[in-house]
């Protein structure tokens, strides 16, 4: 059975240019690895992942490459860990403010 | 017959892709030489002022608030001389549909598209700018395609541009994501021959006229507030667009005494086409990587020629670091109770150092604030930079080294004022000004050009012109 069905949103992947065919005034870290794009849409027909395929993007476009994530989500967010330095600062302001001396 | 999709043939029809992408021929305005008409390229895209803003009210962009900053500025009394202090007032740009002063930028090049029959843009942006065009094409029923430089060769993403591409997605466009480098414009022409689509550049003359009348507000709403023309508007400054845009708008309103000055996150180090330095960097736009190369050499954006010509009206560029500009986001928040995005606090950022310069009845206005959210915030934003590798910490920002550590203030005294060295750009911008060229002596006019240019006059000119042997 297919990981993905016909008409499900998806996210493709695509190797626009290899390292070799690369140009321009790149630093040598980026000479090494190839040029990739990623781009969603509606998959045209069923699939499993990595397979190969084509989809229709929100504006009509055709586009083919390899299938890697299927209902693709947001993962970002307030980060993964908390960051405990930034609580420092408005107490310091507020203390300047209120007549404290902190210069 | 099948074009040829190679990258060598693709980048060969540029000029009459981009052609047929933006609606007008660059070529009338070019001399020949070194000059081009400049102005009557901005006056040739048929809109005054009045018409840019009866534009923009159609889709609810400009008309923000102008605030007084009150509790910033009497922190920075708190540290400064008897005397100094100067008033920071800022443009809340937030207040835009898409939040940020982008929308100013995309709501004339989308009302073009749209005039001239284009079915969709196309934009090439990682930040806000995806966002506004996204957000006015949504507006006028037109189809948008926005591509960004997103990840590193792991597939890790910036958070900030992360958000932007839920952001455009949200708002109906197409989000076509590259790993780092230049080599986007090579899809980027792609698309836009595909498609057909109107290519909504950041450098074109409409981004530009866009812009003009953030410059306007600020001296209109100066006068009804304080009686009076602000004596510095602080800009961030990275393609150059928001500067000039603000500049000549302000010279519109007649604020010809106001000094308008440039602001950028100093990552001086870090180079921006690298894999490895790609996620270990803070600031995706607003910083020296973009600030520098866009000031000394314009005309390398993706239209023949840019609008957007930062050297001609910046009067001083300041310098701050990644810390400084989180601390003071922290300072906006906790002190005046707007949270807001720390790209868009560059230019607070120079103005904190600012003011404890300037005597207290100065005053100061701060052109732009951005949103803020998942992915752009200073704890999405630290957080990140710490799982990269970047240490962060207390102490002086002066020993802050890009792409190693975010250095907080200890202490805000601590935020000083950093000057670029303006001559050194204006010679390398001359220098950069020649290389295109390809000539080996220049005329009259070139001279005169080269002035306006770099906000200089013919003497410094004739003088940078001595230094690299070229001939009159």
């Amino acid at each position: 059975m297919s990981n993905a069905k016909k008409g499900d949103w998806v996210q493709i992947h695509q190797i626009v240019l290899k390292p070799e065919e690369r140009t321009g005034k790149l630093p040598e870290d980026t000479k090494k690895v190839p040029l990739e794009l990623w781009v969603k849409g509606f998959l045209n027909h069923d699939a499993n992942l990595y397979d190969e395929v084509e989809i229709t993007t929100l504006t009509g476009r055709k586009v083919k490459g390899e299938l890697v994530l299927i209902n693709p989500r947001y993962e970002y967010g307030f980060g993964e860990e908390y960051v405990p330095e930034l609580l420092n600062i408005g107490i310091q302001l507020r203390g300047i403010l209120k007549g404290g001396d902190n210069k | 017959m099948m074009k040829d999709l190679s990258f060598n043939a693709v980048m060969n029809r540029k000029n009459e892709i981009m052609k047929k992408a933006l609606g007008m021929d660059y070529s009338i305005y070019e001399s020949g030489g070194i000059a081009f008409d400049y102005e009557k390229m901005m006056r040739d895209t048929g809109f005054g002022l009045s018409d840019v803003m009866k534009i923009q009210r159609e889709t609810g962009v400009g008309n923000t608030p102008l605030l007084e900053l009150k509790n910033l500025t009497e922190l920075v009394r708190r540290i400064s001389p008897k005397g100094k202090g100067a008033r920071i007032f800022v443009k809340d740009e937030a207040c835009n549909p898409s939040g940020s002063f982008k929308d100013r930028r995309a709501s004339v090049s989308v009302y073009m598209a749209k005039k001239l029959g284009y079915k969709g843009v196309v934009a090439a942006t990682s930040g806000n700018y995806g966002a506004a065009v996204a957000s006015q094409a949504a507006m006028r029923n037109l189809d948008c395609i926005i591509v960004q430089e997103c990840y590193d060769s792991r597939k890790v993403g910036q958070p900030e541009i992360l958000e932007k591409q839920r952001k455009c997605e949200c708002l109906g466009a197409e989000v076509v994501q590259l790993t780092v480098g230049p080599e986007l414009f090579y899809t980027f022409l792609r698309i836009l021959e595909e498609t057909g689509y109107f290519n909504a550049s950041l450098y074109s003359t409409f981004g530009i006229a866009g812009v003009e009348t953030l410059g306007y507000e600020i001296a209109i709403q100066c006068r009804e507030m304080i009686g009076r023309d602000p004596d510095v508007v602080v800009a961030t400054h990275a393609g150059g667009g928001n500067l000039t845009g603000t500049a000549r708008g302000l010279i519109k309103a007649g604020a010809v005494n106001t000094k308008v000055i440039g602001a950028s996150v100093d990552l001086t180090g870090l180079h921006m086409a690298s894999d490895r330095a790609f996620n270990r960097k803070s600031f995706t736009t607003g910083h020296t990587g973009f600030g520098v190369p866009y000031a000394t050499d314009p005309d390398h954006s993706d239209v023949p020629r840019s609008a957007a010509r930062a050297l001609r009206y910046m009067e001083d560029y300041l310098l701050v670091k990644q810390g400084e500009v989180f601390y003071i986001t922290e300072a906006l928040s906790q002190l005046e109770g707007m949270e807001r995005g720390p790209a868009g606090n560059t230019s607070l950022t120079a103005a904190f150092a600012l003011a404890q310069q300037m005597d207290e009845d100065k005053i100061i206005v701060v052109q732009e604030t951005e949103y803020t959210g998942a992915g752009k915030h200073p704890l999405a934003q630290l957080s990140f930079a710490k799982k990269n590798g970047v240490e962060v910490k207390f102490g002086n920002p002066d020993e802050e080294i890009p792409g190693t550590n975010i250095i907080l203030p200890e202490n805000p005294t601590l935020i000083k004022v950093r000057h670029a060295d303006m001559d050194k750009m204006r010679k390398s911008y001359i220098k950069n000004t020649l290389n295109r060229a390809k000539v080996d002596y220049v005329d009259d006019k070139d001279i005169e050009f080269l002035a306006i240019e770099t906000k200089t006059n013919r003497k410094f000119v004739e003088s940078v012109l001595e230094e690299f042997g070229i001939k009159k």
